[in-house]
């Protein structure tokens, strides 16, 4: 399952609504073993292209690098398909790196209603995963060993 | 000529889980060759037909070695050879 704020899930809307109809892409990024997206990263795609996306290389190695002194993890990764639903392409999944991350598809083929997904993609197989969207992660339901912030 | 090279998640499994491993050469190409002698598997995963994946992204340092090379790309001593899975898809 991923929980996410709901300010991330409108600016991966926002980002995917305003390089229609191009794919846009990009990360969240989060604190190594916590599986909490916090820091939203809007990326390049360097192919600008309807049907296909690639994060800028030289931008990609200068994020990393920041997260990596931070600390940080990719949780999210997320593209928009501009004229299909909001589920993984072979290509998606042929090219899945990062089998700890949520990968999560907004699709904007309808100009109204947003359509948001999230999957694993692990060896080549993709699971659905449920998206709980919270205003604040302090009183998220994180996991079994979770405890009140305050008592 | 020792360089660290640091792994992406995807291929730790072929270093037992380590993020960064020492390798020696003093091109890109003989690197890939010693992470494969004491690695093995990874070379298959980083070179397609003599010349990098083209899904695949590898630094020297800052530079994307598309840029200075590709396999030939010269490294030496002290440097840091980043592997990055391109982020990408359809």
């Amino acid at each position: 399952m991923l929980v996410i704020r709901r300010d991330l899930v409108d600016a991966m809307v926002a980002h995917a609504r305003r390089d229609h109809p191009d794919e846009a892409c990009g990360i969240i990024a989060g604190p190594e073993g916590s599986d909490r997206p916090e820091r939203f990263i809007p990326m390049d795609n360097a192919e600008r292209s309807p049907t296909f996306y690639r994060f800028d290389a030289a931008e990609q190695f200068k994020v990393w690098r920041e997260m990596d002194r931070n600390d940080e993890v990719p949780v999210v990764v997320y593209h928009s398909h501009t004229a299909t639903e909001a589920y993984p392409s072979r290509t998606d999944v042929a090219y899945a790196g990062e089998p700890d991350a949520h990968y999560v598809l907004v699709s904007t083929r309808d100009p109204e209603q947003h359509e948001l997904r999230s999957y694993r993609i692990v060896d080549g197989v993709v699971t659905e995963e449920p998206v709980e969207v919270v205003e604040s992660y302090m009183f998220a339901h994180t996991g079994s060993d979770d405890t009140p912030d305050c008592p | 000529m020792a360089v660290t090279v640091s792994i992406p998640t995807i291929l730790r499994t072929h270093t037992g889980g380590q993020k960064s491993v020492e390798a020696k050469g003093s091109t890109l190409a003989e690197v890939i060759e010693d992470l494969e002698a004491n690695h093995g598997g990874l070379k298959a995963r980083l070179v397609k037909e003599g010349s990098l994946h083209r899904f695949v992204n590898v630094y020297v340092n800052d530079e994307d070695v598309r840029f200075a090379g590709g396999l030939e790309a010269a490294v030496k001593d002290g440097d840091t050879v980043t592997i990055l899975p391109a982020v990408a898809g359809g």
